[in-house]
């Protein structure tokens, strides 16, 4: 059997908690990471989801090589990577990439948005030629959404939701197989967070991207991920597939978190039509219904 | 909206206006806005950014004025106009007969002074009450709004204390001079779930306990549902639809109230469902867009929608339930009823297009963006 694509065995992280500016005493450890062992399986999406000091991002840090755990093994495909360094290190970051949570803190002001793309091919040496690396540009930006044009704007000159999809193009640069995104949508609008969710969807299909969703929001992980993960101060509460967690919750604090969650009252207008089976108009007395167009639904067809 | 033709509201906001004056230009925040509350009840308002939610509730409040603001239409508090009440009359009510609760707790407490001297402060600015009777009172709000060892932890800072509990001792605070108006504006939106399903559950019961008319303002229709009697929806300054909480989810009458509902991932969505964006993104106000402000963003569109502007008006069947959209009452019954089995915006709208041609695409196609005109957010 093939290894699992990344995982983490008894995973710890402590951090020191210390008092005072300049002479900092150290007065102990708090843990945020508590013997934490979990497998993603190569192809699959899985959400992390706990509330804030659950350690949920200090794991998806370490996952990534970005925090050293305090003990405890990170595999990538199997091998163990937990102090990789180096030339090692580097094609890892290539294969492992991140998505952050506020795109405003996480790309530089001062770059373009088209040089802050092509900072990853810099970095790694790839696509020296200038104009060749200009079109890879142009194409991650529509990959994403954007328009090419993009490219000579700075940062400041677009919205959350641009940005965002700045920083998934980013991260997708040079084609990595793992993606780990730390709250994607939560600093944006209702509006452009469903657009930045069905872009990640669509990509994951697209690039065949192995997905992290790191996320306070059970709708959204439900949304997004095949498999979910709880977790509750530093440790893991319950793993299970995505519709059996929210379906039959084992752990009393995944049934809390569950339960906390607003419920929306009316129909559910989500969800595509099935193929093929439009719905019948149910009101065939309004006045403006039914044009004779191609399209299928229209008031004349409510027999089905 | 019921309690807008109440006569017993404590609050009435009338033909609200407010535009800034900046360097690019007068933005209209909001545009003619009017709502009302009842003294036990509570009015959720909900939008995105820019919508002018925020902004509508700070005017109330008196927090905008300014030599660049320009504000018109009437605020009446109990019948007196806030709008043209004197900076030391509004002083006197701020605070005492309407109270605000902020997002954030940290940036809207003083950092170095202790929670229960910040409350004896609020009441103190407001009556003539001796040192230790005010810590008294300050101690009974802390235990009302459910601090567990108040007592201790009156004399905490609030850097000692959780999001949770700082957004609590700003409830007490808001409270101190029992308001008949209390404006909530995203008190839970930095919170965690479980807390903030302790905040709304802690803020429903101080405002059937007090007796008080509540604004909550909020991007979450999730938090609107649980909390709110009824609703307005604002999109770029204007409110485009207001119903009773039941109505407004059981039959969405405007097309970005159905926007919203389809772009939120929900717990009872069939599994795999997907969601459907609204394409596009909030206008700019200083350059709004003509006709109705959502056209660009509007999958039902018409031709007509770009140059004339919607009403808000009373749907025939229910007067408490108020739309501003140009399609007739009968295509937006019809429209919903096919989005609430799962049509696609595109399936309603040939359901309900009329006779004489196709209809101008829907936004995201070349319809250049309010604001800078970037290629918008349009999907793929």
């Amino acid at each position: 059997m093939t290894p699992p694509l990344a995982e983490v065995e008894q995973l710890v992280k402590r951090f020191p908690l210390t008092r005072g500016v300049l002479l900092r005493r150290r007065l102990g450890e708090v843990p945020a990471v508590d013997g934490v062992t979990l497998a993603v399986q190569e192809g699959e999406s899985l959400g992390i989801v706990g509330e804030t000091g659950s350690g949920k991002s200090t794991l998806a840090r370490i996952l990534l090589n970005l925090l050293e755990p305090t003990s405890g093994v990170v595999r990538y495909r199997g091998e163990d990577v937990t102090h990789a360094r180096g030339a090692r290190l580097a094609e890892l970051r290539r294969e492992r990439q991140m998505v952050f949570q506020d795109p405003a803190g996480s790309l530089n002001p001062r770059k373009t948005v088209g040089a802050a793309i092509a900072d990853p091919f810099a970095i790694h040496g790839l696509l020296p030629e200038r104009s060749e690396r200009g079109r890879r540009v142009g194409e991650l930006l529509e990959q994403v959404g954007l328009d090419a044009a993009q490219a000579n704007r700075y940062p400041h000159e677009l919205s959350g939701g641009m940005r965002q999809r700045v920083g998934i193009a980013r991260a997708i640069a040079l084609g990595p197989e793992l993606l780990v995104a730390d709250e994607p949508v939560s600093a944006l609008d209702v509006s452009i967070q469903a657009q930045i969710l069905t872009l990640l969807r669509e990509l994951r299909r697209e690039l065949g991207l192995t997905l992290v969703l790191i996320a306070h929001d059970l709708a959204v992980v439900r949304h997004m991920c095949d498999r979910v993960a709880v977790m509750h101060d530093g440790r893991l509460v319950e793993v299970a597939p995505v519709e059996e967690l929210y379906r039959a919750p084992r752990e009393a604090y995944t049934r809390e978190l569950l339960a906390a969650v607003p419920r929306i009252p009316g129909p559910v207008p989500t969800g595509a039509a099935p193929a093929g089976a439009p719905p019948p108009a149910p009101d065939p007395a309004g006045g403006g219904a039914g044009g004779p167009q191609s399209s299928p639904p229209s008031s004349s067809s409510s027999s089905t | 909206m019921s309690a807008a033709d109440a006569a017993g509201a404590v609050l009435r906001v009338e033909d609200l206006q407010v535009a800034f004056d900046t360097r690019d230009g007068l933005v209209q925040a909001v545009d003619g806005i009017s709502f009302a509350v009842a003294p036990g009840r509570t009015l959720g308002i909900v939008g995105e950014s820019g919508s002018g939610k925020t902004v509508a509730a700070m005017t109330v409040m008196g927090l905008t004025r300014s030599p660049r603001t320009r504000v018109a239409g009437r605020v009446l508090l109990d019948g007196e106009d806030l709008l043209a009440a004197s900076a030391e009359r509004l002083r006197a009510l701020r605070g005492a007969a309407a109270a605000m609760v902020f997002q954030d707790s940290l940036s809207a407490l003083h950092p170095l002074l202790r929670v229960g001297a910040q409350i004896e402060e609020a009441m103190r600015a407001h009556r003539d009450v001796g040192r230790t009777a005010a810590r008294a009172r300050a101690l009974e709000l802390l235990e009302l709004v459910a601090i567990p060892d108040a007592a201790r932890r009156i004399d905490a800072y609030p850097h000692e204390l959780s999001g949770g509990m700082r957004q609590r001792v700003m409830i007490a605070m808001a409270l101190a001079n029992e308001p008949r108006v209390l404006i909530a504006d995203e008190p839970t939106t930095a919170l965690d779930a479980t807390v903030q399903a302790q905040i709304l559950a802690l803020l429903r019961r101080l405002r059937d306990e007090l007796g008080m008319a509540m604004v909550l303002i909020t991007h979450d229709l999730g938090v609107v549902a649980e909390t709110a009697d009824d609703v307005v929806v604002m999109y770029a300054g204007r409110i485009v639809e207001q119903a009773p909480v039941g109505e407004l989810f059981a039959a969405p009458r405007h097309p970005y109230t159905w926007g919203l509902l389809r772009s939120m991932p929900r717990l009872d969505a069939p599994a795999g469902a997907d969601l459907v964006p609204i394409p596009g993104r909030p206008p700019s106000l200083v350059h709004p867009p003509s006709g109705c402000r959502f056209h660009p963003r509007c999958p039902y569109v018409r031709e007509r929608h770009r140059h004339v502007e919607p009403v808000l008006e009373p749907l025939a069947d229910g007067p408490a339930h108020r739309v501003a959209c140009l399609l007739s009452e009968a295509e937006r019954r019809t429209a919903w009823a096919l989005l609430a089995e799962g049509a696609t915006p595109e399936q309603a709208r040939a359901a309900i297009e009329p006779a004489g041609g196709p209809a101008p695409t829907a936004a995201g196609s070349t319809e250049p963006a309010a604001g800078d005109g970037a290629a918008e957010e349009a999907p793929a």
